[in-house]
């Protein structure tokens, strides 16, 4: 089961400059909430910008991960 | 892809297609099954335009076959002239700045909070329906 420390550092490896806050929201290991920041979504679309998030996960989204709620930001 | 995804799929496309504001979620309108659906529909309710809805919950296929075509992990999705909107999270961005009124071409309410989600009911004591058409 996926902690948003977990959660909180595959973001931040895998889209360049992020900064992540993590929440889980129930305690119970499934529903997320990420707060993302990075400079990469400048120019892009909020479907893009929260793709980029999803894609970091692929599958686990609607598997172990049963909801992540993402906020995106540029700075 | 089997005869049946394929189908279904067409009857996805063809949904979204016909709807110019098509939402697909867990559970129905009256009766929804997930919070975040449930915020999404308080969404457009609030904005007192017609949309059409899909549960998604009767087949794993419908669910499937969407994500495939939209390329989109979560439910709800929201459609809006055959393109995805988004799931909750930007479905309630948007209300809340006013985009999403502007998208579907409706007034933004006067005062507009973003309407909480209700709880999935399960079976709830009372139940207000649409009246028959």
């Amino acid at each position: 089961m996926p902690t948003t420390e977990d959660i909180k550092r595959r973001i931040e490896a895998a889209i360049p400059n992020a900064a992540a806050d993590v929440e889980d929201l129930t305690g119970g290991g499934d529903h997320f909430r990420a707060t993302v920041v990075s400079p990469e979504f400048a120019g892009r679309s909020r479907i893009e910008q929260h793709r980029m998030v999803y894609d970091v996960f692929g599958n686990e989204v609607g598997g172990p991960i049963h909801a992540l709620s993402i906020k995106t930001q540029t700075s | 892809m089997t005869d049946e995804s394929t189908q279904i799929r067409d009857a996805i496309k063809s949904a979204i297609d016909e709807n110019r504001v098509i939402v697909f979620m867990k559970g129905t309108p009256e009766q929804p099954r997930c919070g975040f659906s449930a915020r999404t529909v308080a969404t457009l309710q609030a904005l007192d335009t017609p949309f059409a809805a899909v549960d998604i919950l009767p087949h794993p296929a419908i669910r499937e076959q969407l994500s495939a075509l939209s390329n989109w992990p979560t439910i709800p999705q929201l459609f809006v002239d055959g393109e995805l909107v988004g799931g909750c999270d930007i479905v309630t961005e948007m209300y809340a700045s006013g985009e999403l009124a502007e998208l579907i071409g409706v007034q933004q309410p006067a005062e507009a909070p973003a309407p909480v989600a209700a709880e999935p009911a399960q079976a709830p004591p009372l139940q207000i329906q649409d009246p028959p058409r």
